[in-house]
């Protein structure tokens, strides 16, 4: 028997914390900083003798003083006010595969093997490291199908860009850089797979999906593909949690006009073990590090967009590269037809080794169990809240199972009781809910909320989301000013007129705020 | 005898009842009918080609735990590499607050249920505003060298020009970073440096400056080490032209050095990993861009800037603004693309400068800087050794010169790593015209015993 669910009586933290500029007391240290040693003054003399005078600076930055404890203490409020995704069941920010960032692998990155490395230092004292990077890349082939890896990339955006530098590196070696300058993406598919190669140069052309389907047609792309163009970027599954059975003749019809294929895998976590980026043709694609292997996303990074191509491309990645001589692990810098840079250094290592750890402590069939489980609890919570919750529905292909995750949509809510996405997804947060996803722009679907119930979350957490959302939507149709005003038990209350449109009303530091008002 | 099935700590509902209950509710017998309608051809076969599992914490815990034994670290050497990513000391404070569970776990949530994270941004971006002296700085970008891309790629949009001046002794990852971010449309040229003090030639840069000019770039401290002190005239000579002047700063130097802002910088960037951030083998890195309160910056901003907004309770709520400008809001037609970057580092950055303040940063710059003036007399003083450019004042790098003793630095470095110092980073493939030379670092965390022992023995293996 299905036991009833107690919704929760939630308050966040709520400190009304002043900005950190406001604790400021003249004279009060933080932190002390020892002088340099009298044997080093003595003979240099006086340091400010030694500073240019034109570069001396004039007036001190006028930053806060405050005492080590306060300081302490007020960014703990701050994260106390922040639910993050380990005190709350994340499940609503889909695309971005919220799961558990085992602690163990937070020990890795923070101890100080790993933490005091310099990334010049000489290979022979960062053998460990090198194995690691070297190790996971082998493992990201297998799961991909590719044949190599980069892990410069500092997060997904960034790798879409790498992926983009490479393409236009391959089709500049055949002569044909110029005249190749259009790529095709998709409406669905994340924002940078057009933003980045825009970036890039390239022009973008973007299927609409089909309105039954909800997944770009194969007549769309035949229509569009010409001796123009350089590639597709396109996520399979889209956010919609469709997985696209005709991606193979995509990619075939792409390769037919001398195009390549760049598989943006964001949306990986239903595939581990199941389907590969290489299998279906694809020429390169990218996996975020810090989503579907594991590492935890810190407030927006930092992370990692590990970059796999096929053979004939690895001479284009950004370099170095780890190789392996059968002896040793070192970084290779040569690579005459590499990209380049599109970070500092080899990326953000500790993503890797985080992420190589999770691939470790999972195997095969751990891997395999992730997929399984995400598909589970998608479907699970699919028919949970399509069944239990007025007003909500999953367009395209209606009826039908989904991957990892669902774009559902709260338009008949909206049209009955003048309850909208925004409004829902602000109370939820009364229920202790971190907020959710809508939708990339635009909005194809109406009032939309993606959730994504990784392999983390148990039926429990589940059923009470569901529960939640049963809940509030009985609230919109009983009494939809309540839902309209919440939040009432967030670290603050709803601010009625967000957003500005004119850029001199931007207020980005405190300084301007001080300003505006008039205050000292 | 069947395999025992594994119920995995991480999944939850990988036990067997619960998943068949899951099923039951679902109405189908397992996961291939849900996902039945992958062609074949696109199915893997088998499992994942992949190593045995080291399935408990324990066993992981050992395995990765002997890896990283493999490394040594600049707690174990006495470090001297700098070239972009500092050892400066990482206060215990900054630590504890990145390890916050929240804050290390949050992602993209809202300013109602993410307040505390969406204040903490904001925070940084104050705190970064007040140390550049400028109105607007956009939450950290992924890196230092990202920072220069967006900014000279901002002055490229703001100007309408194609063309950017940039020294010859710019950081070449800086520059490779650029060059392949701007490959459809910009054109690099250098400007030469004068041979004695490593400085910028303006004569060279009149030469070179043209209505074409989108900006002027300088680095201060230089990649290099030296610094500017004529930076005030470049920006002169940039405004004359028409161009914008974009200056990369180590933000620490910011403490004793002036902001580029008030020597005419319009848009200021740097890298910010050594504001209380581990090296972590280069993964702590996070840069900054800012600039004045002018609209048509402000504009071209690719990045996220968290606004602050009242609400009817004179709450404080900090949102994203302006978001057409983001590759969020309008896709290709945005300014660049825009993903995740670097936002635990800003956090962190926020709770670094809090606990400094303007006599902390001061008091770090003045250390910093009396070992920098100590170690270039120090080695200057060995035999075959010479510092150049030593006509300038440096922050915390100089380039150390081997050519008077004819030994590789490779080979001298190797030597060093015998007597556990890392020596300074080889310029001799980046900047073939300085011989055998190397770029050496200090920092507060490098001592007066540090220093007179490298000297010790670098007399030793040059002997």
């Amino acid at each position: 028997m299905q036991k009833e669910i107690k919704l929760r009586n939630f308050h966040e933290a709520k400190w009304d914390e002043p900005i950190v500029c406001e604790l400021s007391v003249p004279g009060q240290r933080g932190i002390l900083i020892p002088p340099a040693e009298k044997g080093i003054q003595n003979e240099i003399g006086d340091i400010e003798k030694v500073i240019p005078a034109s570069l001396k600076r004039k007036k001190a930055p006028n930053l806060p003083e405050i005492a080590q404890p306060q300081v302490l203490r007020h960014y703990l409020r701050l994260s106390q006010e922040t639910m993050g995704q380990e005190i709350v069941a994340d499940i609503g920010l889909g695309t971005c595969t919220m799961k558990y960032s085992p602690k163990i692998n937070e020990q890795f990155v923070r101890n100080s093997k790993f933490a005091d490395l310099h990334p010049l230092q000489d290979d022979e004292t960062t053998q460990g490291i090198l194995e690691i990077i070297y190790k996971a890349e082998q493992c990201l082939k297998a799961i991909s199908g590719m044949d190599a890896f980069s892990f410069q990339p500092g997060g997904g955006g960034q790798a879409v860009f790498s992926n983009a530098s490479v393409l236009k590196a391959y089709h500049t070696a055949r002569g044909e850089g110029e005249q190749r300058n259009e790529i095709i993406t998709t409406i669905l598919s994340h924002p940078v797979n057009a933003a980045s190669p825009a970036t890039k140069g390239f022009k973008v052309i973007t299927l609409m999906p089909d309105p039954k389907t909800g997944c770009p047609s194969v007549e769309a792309l035949k229509s569009v593909v010409s001796e123009h163009t350089a590639g597709l970027f396109i996520t399979n599954p889209e956010d919609t949690g469709i997985f696209n059975s005709q991606i193979k003749e995509m990619v075939d019809i792409v390769h037919s006009v001398g195009g390549l294929c760049i598989a943006d895998q964001a949306d990986y976590n239903g595939l581990f073990g199941i389907c590969r980026a290489r299998d279906a043709g694809f020429d390169m694609c990218h996996f975020n590090l810090h989503k579907s292997f594991s590492s935890p996303h810190g407030c927006m990074g930092p992370c990692c967009g590990a970059q796999g191509v096929k053979e004939e491309l690895a001479q284009y990645l950004p370099k170095p590269r780890v190789k392996f001589d059968g002896e040793k692990y070192y970084w290779d810098y040569d690579g005459k037809t590499s990209i380049g840079k599109v970070r500092k250094f080899y990326g953000v290592v500790a993503t890797v080794l985080r992420a190589y750890a999770w691939i470790m402590a999972m195997g095969a069939e751990g891997l395999r169990e992730v997929a399984d489980t995400a598909i589970i609890n998608n479907n699970y919570l699919m028919k949970k809240m399509l069944t239990n919750v007025k007003g909500i529905s999953a367009p395209w292909q209606e009826g039908e199972f989904r991957m990892e995750q669902v774009r559902y949509s709260w338009e008949k809510c909206k049209e009955d009781t003048g309850v909208g996405t925004e409004d829902i997804e602000r109370r939820a947060g009364d229920y202790g809910l971190q907020s959710y996803f809508l939708s990339h722009h635009p909005w194809l679907i109406a009032e939309p909320m993606t959730p994504e119930p990784t392999e983390a979350y148990s039926k429990a957490d589940l059923d009470e989301y569901a529960a939640i959302f049963e809940k509030i939507s009985e609230e919109a149709y009983s009494d939809p000013e309540l839902v309209k005003n919440a939040p009432y038990k967030t670290a603050i209350s709803k601010v009625s007129h967000p957003g500005i449109d004119d850029p001199n009303d931007l207020i980005v530091s405190w300084r301007v705020y001080k300003k505006k008002k008039g205050l000292k | 005898m069947e395999k025992k099935k594994i119920v995995y700590p991480y999944i939850p509902n990988s036990v067997e009842h619960v998943k068949k209950e899951m099923l039951d509710e679902i109405g189908v017998e397992s996961v291939e009918d849900i996902i039945h309608k992958i062609p074949d051809d696109l199915r893997v076969k088998g499992l994942l080609d992949l190593p045995e599992p080291k399935l408990s914490e324990i066993e992981i815990k050992m395995y990765m735990e002997g890896l990283l034994k493999k490394n040594i670290s600049c707690s174990e050497y006495t470090n001297f590499l700098g070239a972009g990513c500092y050892n400066h000391y990482v206060p215990a404070v900054c630590d504890e607050i990145n390890s916050r569970s929240e804050f290390l776990t949050a992602y993209c949530g809202d300013a109602y249920t993410d307040h505390g994270k969406s204040q903490a941004i904001f925070e940084f971006t104050s705190l970064m505003s007040e140390l550049v002296d400028m109105d607007v700085v956009a939450l950290a970008t992924y890196d230092g060298s990202q920072a220069v891309s967006t900014s000279l790629s901002m002055a490229h949009r703001i100007t309408g020009r194609n063309e950017f001046l940039v020294p010859e002794t710019m950081n070449p990852e800086l520059l490779a970073h650029f060059a392949n971010y701007t490959e459809n449309y910009a054109s690099i040229v250098k400007v030469a440096y004068d041979k004695k003090t490593g400085k910028m030639d303006l004569t060279d840069l009149q030469k070179k400056i043209s209505d074409k000019t989108a900006a002027v770039f300088v680095e201060n401290p230089s990649y290099l080490g030296f610094l500017q002190d004529d930076a005030e005239e470049i920006g002169k000579i940039a405004h004359a032209a028409g161009a914008l002047f974009v200056v990369n700063v180590d933000p620490l130097s910011l403490g004793s050095l002036e902001s580029p802002a008030n020597y005419g910088a319009d848009i200021v960037c740097g890298d910010m990993q050594c504001f209380g951030i581990h090296m972590g083998y280069g993964s702590g890195l996070t840069g900054f861009i800012a600039s004045h309160q002018k609209p048509e910056y402000i504009m071209n901003f690719p990045q996220h800037l968290y606004g602050l907004y009242e609400n009817e309770k004179g709450e404080f709520a900090f949102m994203r603004s302006l978001n057409d400008r983001t590759s969020y809001g309008t896709r290709e037609k945005a300014n660049e693309y825009l993903g995740t970057n670097s936002g635990l580092w800003a956090i962190t950055v926020a709770v670094y400068l809090s606990l400094m303040g303007p006599q902390g940063l001061k008091e770090l710059c003045d250390n910093v800087m009396y070992k920098c003036q100590y170690a270039m007399k120090k080695l200057s003083q060995i035999k075959g050794v010479t510092i150049l450019f030593p006509d300038n004042a440096n922050f915390k790098e100089f380039v150390v010169n081997f050519d008077g003793c004819g030994k590789k630095v490779a080979k001298i470095n190797k030597k060093l790593l015998e007597n556990k110092i890392f020596g300074g980073k080889d310029l001799s493939k980046e900047f073939p015209e300085l011989g055998e030379s190397a770029l050496y670092c200090v920092t507060e965390l490098t001592s007066k015993d540090d220093i007179d022992r490298l000297a010790k023995k670098l007399a030793e293996i040059l002997a």
